[in-house]
């Protein structure tokens, strides 16, 4: 019997998937002004699902404001096409629903529920009303597979609130995978682990870029180097750069950036 | 009592200790004036459970829950009002109408002539309502302060309306004299003990209804909603539905009361329904503790007790006093009462049971916690 999985087999590479027809994100000319101040100057940016893409850049360059445009928390310009369908525009939940989701620079979980609960919330906005009136009962399986595969089946009663920092934000990863989307916005999730979960969460996200379309935050450029497939460079709200974590490196232009600010290299420590 | 009450089996016991303390016990033990009294109480409950579920699960500060206790109160008392015209061969015309009006029953009253209708309407009415407020509240995002304010104005402009027609719906003397309740006479002892049993039976199926809702999926969602309702939207949930699909629950539970509050105390006026009555509510429910499922409960019962005791022997002394309750437990201690009773069963259960692992709680945890302490909001899970 072979049960939908949430972690199916095989690696990411750079460009995507090669056979099928993959899903993809095409963001074309997206701006977001705030009072005049433009935090994302007409980016454009392709990422096709199987695709890790890492999107770095210096503090302030426009990164989660990118993210909020494309979750419409954030009004914005411009065009984010869904493999064909149109999400820019429409209401925050509307575009959960077409399968896009995100997690928070700050883990955000809901800190009087459990473990459990937190997760069985994020697998359920498709329930209907009948559903929602029950009690929770049973696990939902892709809930017990979510929880195995953050590695927290020994917490799941424990509420939210309480969990250290890391497990948070593996929450966050395990509510994104329950809540069955196929386009993952992660914006700095290992910030504040320890080395051992940093690698730990590297490789959890191979396994689930390998069949999503998987944008992913980071400032640490050891962890970009060993766990980008491929590479987008920001700064001051644009484009600076786009390819594999060699050729960004060897960019000239974000090389200046780099410099011009405190530097990726420096980031890391 | 919290360690007999646990488990399925533990929460049915419960419930049938209070069924027979309200509708066996109650009636036996009390005077038919108090039977009376307390079946007003229970009405106020019956609004707090409602408020219990919207602000102390929803975190909706309802401060003007008046206007749906109000519209099922008033749907009642014309309904009332039209078969007592009708007694005995009567003109079909309520006697204040040919006192103050024009001696015409108005179009929009004739419709509660039907027993049926009046049923349905008692529970439709404040439910539309809400649905549509709260609607047209939640989707544009009003929140918070906000929205208490324009619940509050609410039940202020509804008073004045009601003050405002006198011919219509007796002004500020409001709807009174009733005579029968669905054909049944409002003098007799007998049926007053049953009026009061129907309350009690109303309540405790409120108080079931409000277990159920919470623990299901939809009152862990709430929770979730209250806490972070940003959030929830990014996992594809609109909070305005679920919001405005409680706000209803709470508004027909107040309705429903209303219709019970008419024919137990005989009298309803634009006073039962304004401003001061649905601060009362909400102080009861605060007071008792509104997380809880029978915090608001105890709490609407309780402060209502003591009104009617304090403030026959010092008139103007309560107000003052349910003031200074209200200011010190919501600044003291937000959980109500009812946290005093987990406070000290989460010490004793601390004492026996093996201590938790030191896991740093964050300071924000806790400080955006300030209502959730004790079992009403502790997962099933962690429970057993
Ligand atoms: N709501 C807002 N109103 C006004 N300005 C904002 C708002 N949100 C972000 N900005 C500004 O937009 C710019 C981009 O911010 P953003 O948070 O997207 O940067 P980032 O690349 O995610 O930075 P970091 O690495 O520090 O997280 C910053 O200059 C920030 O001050
Ligand atoms: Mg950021």
């Amino acid at each position: 019997m072979s049960t939908p999985t949430l972690l199916p087999d095989g690696e990411p590479r750079a460009g995507g998937l090669r056979h099928g027809r993959p899903k993809y994100l095409e963001i074309r000319d997206l701006s977001v002004s705030f009072d005049g101040f433009l935090a994302v100057d007409k980016v454009n940016l392709d990422v096709v699902q199987g695709d890790l893409r890492f999107l770095i850049g210096p503090n302030g360059a426009g990164k989660t404001t990118v993210i909020d445009a494309i979750t419409g928390l954030v009004p914005a310009t411009g065009s984010v096409n869904h493999t064909g369908t149109e999400i820019l525009g429409r209401k925050v939940h509307r575009i959960a629903r077409l399968g896009v989701g995100r997690t928070f620079q700050t883990a955000s979980v809901f800190e009087n529920l459990s473990v459990l609960q937190n997760l069985d919330i994020a697998a359920g906005s498709g329930r209907g009303p009948l559903q929602m009136l029950r009690r929770r009962k049973t696990v939902d399986p892709a809930v017990e597979e979510a929880l195995e595969i953050i590695g927290m089946e020994g917490v799941a009663g424990k509420k939210a609130g309480i969990l250290a920092h890391g497990q948070k934000q593996w929450l966050e990863i395990g509510m994104l995978l329950v809540q069955n989307s196929d386009v993952l916005l992660l914006d700095e999730p290992i910030a504040g682990m320890s080395q051992d979960e940093r690698a730990e969460t590297g490789e959890l996200l191979r396994r689930i870029a390998a069949s999503r379309i998987t944008l992913v935050i980071e400032h640490d450029m050891d962890f970009v180097r060993e766990f980008a497939t491929s590479v987008t460079v920001l700064a001051a709200g644009k484009v600076l750069s786009e390819g594999s974590v060699a050729q960004v490196q060897a960019d000239k232009k974000v090389q200046d950036v780099y410099l011009g600010s405190s530097g990726a290299e420096a980031d890391d420590a | 009592m919290k360690g007999l009450l646990q488990g399925r089996l533990g929460t049915a016991a419960g419930f049938a200790a209070a069924a027979v303390l309200l509708l066996v016990v109650a009636p036996a033990v009390l005077s038919a004036f108090n039977l009376g009294l307390l079946g007003k109480f229970l009405c106020f409950a019956i609004v707090a459970v409602g408020i219990g579920l919207a602000w102390g699960r929803g975190g909706m500060l309802t401060l003007g829950q008046g206007v749906f206790f109000g519209l099922g109160a008033y749907i009642m008392a014309m309904h009332m009002k039209l078969a007592d015209a009708s007694l005995f061969g009567g003109s079909g015309v309520p006697d204040f109408m040919s006192l103050y009006g024009s001696g015409q029953v108005p179009g929009w009253w004739e419709p509660f002539r039907s027993p049926a209708v009046t049923l349905l309407a008692v529970v439709l009415v404040p439910g539309l309502v809400a649905l549509i407020l709260g609607l047209a509240v939640f989707k544009r995002r009003v929140k918070g302060a906000y929205f208490a304010i324009l619940s509050q104005a609410l039940a202020a402009a509804f008073a004045v309306f009601l003050i405002g027609q006198q011919a219509t719906t007796g002004g500020s003397n409001g709807l009174s004299g009733f005579r029968s309740f669905f054909g049944f006479d409002l003098q007799d002892p007998d049926n007053k003990v049953m009026l009061y049993m129907i309350a009690a039976a109303v309540l405790l199926l409120s108080v079931a209804l409000a277990r159920q809702l919470m623990h299901s999926r939809l009152g862990e969602l709430l929770v979730a909603v209250r806490d972070q309702e940003e959030r929830v939207r990014f996992l594809g949930y609109d909070p305005a539905s679920i919001k405005t699909a409680i706000y209803v629950v709470a508004a027909v539970l107040a309705g429903i009361a209303g219709a019970l509050f008419v024919p137990l105390v005989g009298i309803i006026s634009p006073a039962d329904v304004g401003v001061i009555p649905s601060i009362a509510f909400i102080i009861g429910v605060a007071i008792g503790g509104r997380a809880t499922l029978l915090g608001p409960v105890l709490g609407a019962v309780g402060a209502a007790a003591a009104q009617s005791a304090l403030s026959s022997t010092f008139p103007s002394f309560w107000v003052y006093f349910q003031g200074l309750l209200f200011v010190l437990v919501i600044g003291f201690m937000p959980g109500g009462l009812a946290s005093l009773a987990s406070m000290v069963g989460k010490r004793r259960r601390n004492r026996t049971a093996r201590p938790l692992p030191s896991v740093p709680t964050p300071a924000a945890a806790s400080a955006s916690a300030p209502l959730t302490e004790g079992e009403a909001s502790m997962p099933e899970e962690a429970r057993r």
